[in-house]
Order: structure tokens, then sequence, then C-alpha cells
């Protein structure tokens, strides 16, 4: 643990010496590859003026509420259509229909039905982590062990407690590592998302940052990005590793 | 109570069946069971052994209601089969406890109805620790070896006071020793809660030290060719006791094994 940590350490300063060597006997313009250094400034006044933090809430508020409304829709939708043949038969078409269109080709449509400002950018993030939500949740219930059922009935299960005491810690690991690969989607897309209909948050930033030619700024937008996107896999990972959800795993 | 009668039962599968088009199917009935007869007493440790694809596990779950004859009547008590219930537990043959729970809860599944908390906590106790799991209330099966887990779902089916307990295969997939030992378990238990217990098994020796009552079945439309009552007291070694040592013989015969013999 200690030590897969130091090795991370240990790759992004090499990293940050490599990029700080290119810059310094590269003779590029700050304009075109900024410095490490020049990365960092930028970064602490970003960071104390307050630009930096209202941009990050902004992004994730976004991306909770996208995040949220896919889930409470499209986990019970998957848990249905995983349980029942004739709905899925009816449905399962048209998600396999939907899923493969991007959401930015949906950014038109989106401006025109939610106008300007958050709802656009939230539904667009809805959209993206929606289809591979129910798809994973159809698979998992579907594929779950049919000798689970069976004690169920043995033991006289109500239908709610089938659900809540059978299908829900059934699927729970497969859902999991499914929400773990949506987050890292609807993220993806919130800061695509905000460099067209928004006037915050880190796509704004960095669009902002490239009109007016301070890619350090970009620079500064794409670590922020890339350290809260680590840490929201990093939150999944924890949530898989609790004992009563990670019931497949080897012993 | 905990009388099991068969009477004329069949069970017949529906397979569709596709040619090298695609399209254009046709239906194949598969008949697994025919004619089906049996009579078990209240009380009787059955075994029914048998090659695979015999029929006997199909058997098992239509006596535990899971699935339902195609025609005939299964009847426990004289009351009809028509879906599973607490009284009459089925162990599976792998991974039968729910693995998202603990050993406790587990156990706990057949008493969850229990108003009286004390009287649950003591009960769910209690039979933990008749299959020597003190100490493992808290684990979740992935934590525990195979064997513990079988006496787990032993506990969790006891607890319920069923009048009929169904066994697929309890003890495949365990090394020589932990077989040998559920074994002598199994048959404690039963002269302990003296209920019907019905075994499916592959191993004869299973049957002979085990069974009051042997049944052996072969394919359709011949699916009971023996059901003998056995009358040894425990525990038995096979060994050493005449009739078990032929029954052994004429076990093997007919399920086909000469060499051993």
């Amino acid at each position: 643990m200690i030590k897969s940590f130091l090795l991370s350490l240990l790759s992004f300063s090499l990293l940050i010496v490599l990029w700080a060597l290119f810059t310094h006997f590269g003779n590029f313009s700050d304009q075109v590859f900024p410095a490490p250094l020049l990365v960092l400034n930028s970064a602490i006044e970003l960071f104390n003026n307050g630009t930096l933090l209202k941009h990050v809430v902004a992004s994730l508020y976004r991306v909770t509420l996208g995040f949220y409304l896919a889930v409470l829709l499209g986990i019970p939708l998957g848990i249905l259509l995983g349980r029942m043949t004739l709905v899925r038969q009816l449905v399962n078409p048209i998600i396999q229909f939907l899923r493969p269109i991007s959401p930015l080709a949906w950014i038109p449509l989106a401006m025109l039905w939610f106008g300007i400002g958050d709802k656009p950018a939230i539904f667009l993030i809805f959209l993206s982590s929606f289809f591979p939500l129910v798809v994973a949740t159809t698979m998992a219930v579907s594929s779950i062990n049919p000798v689970y059922f069976h004690v169920a009935s043995n033991f006289n299960f109500s239908q709610q407690e089938i659900i809540k005491k059978i299908i829900i810690p059934a699927i729970l690991p497969e859902v999991l590592t499914a929400l773990r690969l949506t987050i890292a989607i609807a993220w993806l897309v919130v800061v695509a998302a905000e460099m067209i209909a928004v006037q915050s948050g880190l796509g704004y930033l960095i669009l902002d940052a490239r009109n007016a030619l301070r890619m350090d700024i970009v620079m500064v937008g794409m670590i922020v990005i890339g350290m809260i996107g680590v840490m929201l896999d990093l939150i999944m990972l924890r949530l898989a590793a609790i004992d009563s959800i990670a019931w497949n795993k080897e012993s | 109570m905990g009388r099991i009668q068969v009477q004329d039962v069949a069970k017949r599968y529906r397979n569709r069946h596709y040619n090298s088009s695609g399209n254009n199917t046709e239906q194949k009935t598969i008949t697994v069971l025919e004619n089906v007869s049996l009579e078990f007493q209240d009380g009787e440790m059955v075994c029914i052994l048998g090659p695979s694809g015999c029929g006997k596990s199909t058997l098992l779950r239509m006596v535990a209601g899971f699935e339902s004859a195609t025609s005939g009547k299964i009847l426990i008590d004289e009351q009809p089969v028509i879906k599973p219930s607490s009284d009459y537990i089925f162990v599976f043959q792998h991974n039968g406890l729910l693995p998202w729970m603990t050993v406790w809860e587990n156990v706990e599944l057949g008493l969850r109805h229990l108003d009286d908390e004390q009287e649950k906590r003591d009960t769910i106790q209690e039979y933990i620790g008749m299959v020597e799991l003190d100490g493992f209330e808290s684990y979740y099966p992935h934590q525990l070896s195979g064997g513990m887990q079988r006496r787990a779902e032993l506990a969790r089916a006891i607890v319920v006071n069923p009048e009929l307990l169904i066994m697929d295969e309890p003890f495949s997939g365990l090394d020589f020793l932990t077989h040998l030992k559920m074994r002598e378990e199994v048959v404690n238990m039963h002269q302990f809660i003296n209920k019907t217990i019905v075994v499916v098994t592959h191993d004869i020796d299973d049957a002979l030290v085990m069974a009051d009552r042997v049944v052996v079945m072969g394919n359709a439309p011949n699916n009971v060719i023996l059901d003998r009552k056995l009358d040894f007291k425990h525990p038995r070694n096979i060994e050493k006791i005449e009739g078990l040592r032929e029954l052994r013989d004429e076990l093997y015969l007919m399920l086909g094994v000469n060499y051993a013999v």
C-alpha cells in the first residue's frame, strides 16, 4: 500500500522533471508550452482568488446531479428489465439503438430543450451515465445464480424481500463496477458540455483560458480534472471493497 | 410427519431444435422421468443413487416444489406439493448460503419472523454451536472453508425444524476427510432430529453408510431399478458388515462398474 503510493509519487515526480527539462531546453514560448513552475504559480493564484474552487464546485454539482438522476432511474429500470423478459424484449432494442450515440451529439437538442445554464449540461451527463447503467444492471440481474431465488422461495420470501435481500445485494458488485466506469464517463462529458452551454465549470475555465491564450491556465484546468477523476475513482474502489458488498471476491 | 409419496410421476422437457439455416424449428420432447412411484416413511434417511442425467436431481427439485411434475402427483403428509415451503428445506450442492450475508444472518433467515428477539438469538447461537461454528458468526461464506460452508447451511436448514430435509449431493467438492466427517455429522444429526432426509449422491459408500433406504435410478423409462430398506445399526463399517459388502457389489454392478467387484 505504502510502496505503491511511493511508486506513484516517484512516477509523477519523474514526469514533472521531464516536463521541466523539456520546456527549459526546448525553447518554447510560454503561450505554447508553459513550464511547471509557471503552471504552479497560476494554480496558486487561481486557488487564492477563489476562481478554481468556484469552477470545481460548478462541475462537481452538475456531475453529481446528472449522475444521481441516472442512478435513480437507470438501476430500477435495469432491475425491471433483468426480471421481466417481455419488457426487456420490448425496451432493449431502443436502448441498444440510443446507447452508441455520443452524448455530445445531443448538445444541439439539449440546448434547444433546456436553454442555457446547468440544465442542458446535467441532461448530457444523465444521458452519458444512464444507458451504461441500465445495460450493466440488466446483465447483472439476469445472471444472478438461480440457487439464490430457490433459497428465497424455500424460506418464503416476499417480493419485497426478494428485491431487498437477493437482487440488490447480488448485483451490487457488478453495479459498483459499472458506477465506477460510468462516473469516469460522466466526468469526461461534463468538461465537454461546459465548453458550450455555460459560463462556469472546469470546461468553461479551459475554454476561456484558451481564448485568452493562457495555456498555463488550460494546464491547471487539465491537472485539476485529472486529480478529481482519480479521486472519484478511489471513492468507488473503496465502496466496492466493503465486505458485505464484495461477496464475490476470492477468499 | 415427513411421509413422501411419489405417485406415477413423469417429467418431460420441451427442447427447441434449430436446423442449419437457423429457422424452421422443430419441437423435441425429452423425457427425464417416467412412471416413477416411490414412498418414503416418516423419519427415514433415503439415499438416491444413479448416473448423471437419470433425473434424480429433477425428482428432488420437484419434491422441494421448485419444479412441477408433467404428470403424476407428489404428496408430503397427504398434501400435494404446490410450491416451496420452509417445512421442506433444500440443501444445495454448491453455494447455497447467501454470500452477502454472514453465517449468523444466513442461519437467521428461517427465524426472521420470530418476534421474541432473545429466543431468536439463543436459538441461532445454539444451532451455530451444534455445527461447531462458534466464533464464526460474523464471517461471510467466502471467508469459510468448503466444509464450514456446508455446516453453516445445515444449521440454517435444521434451525427451522423442517419436516423434511432434501440434500442434493451434499458432499460433492469436499476433500476426502471432510467428506467422511460431514457424512458422520449428517448421520448423527439425523438420529438427533429424527426427520425425513432425502439425499441424492453419486457415492455408493455414502448410501451404504447413511441410508435407511436406498433407491437406485436409471434412465427413463426405467427410472427406479432398486428400492431397498437397509436395517443396519449406526455407526456402520462397510468392510465389517457382510450384508453391506454384498450390497455394495450389487450396486456397483447395477451402476455398470464391473471392475470394482
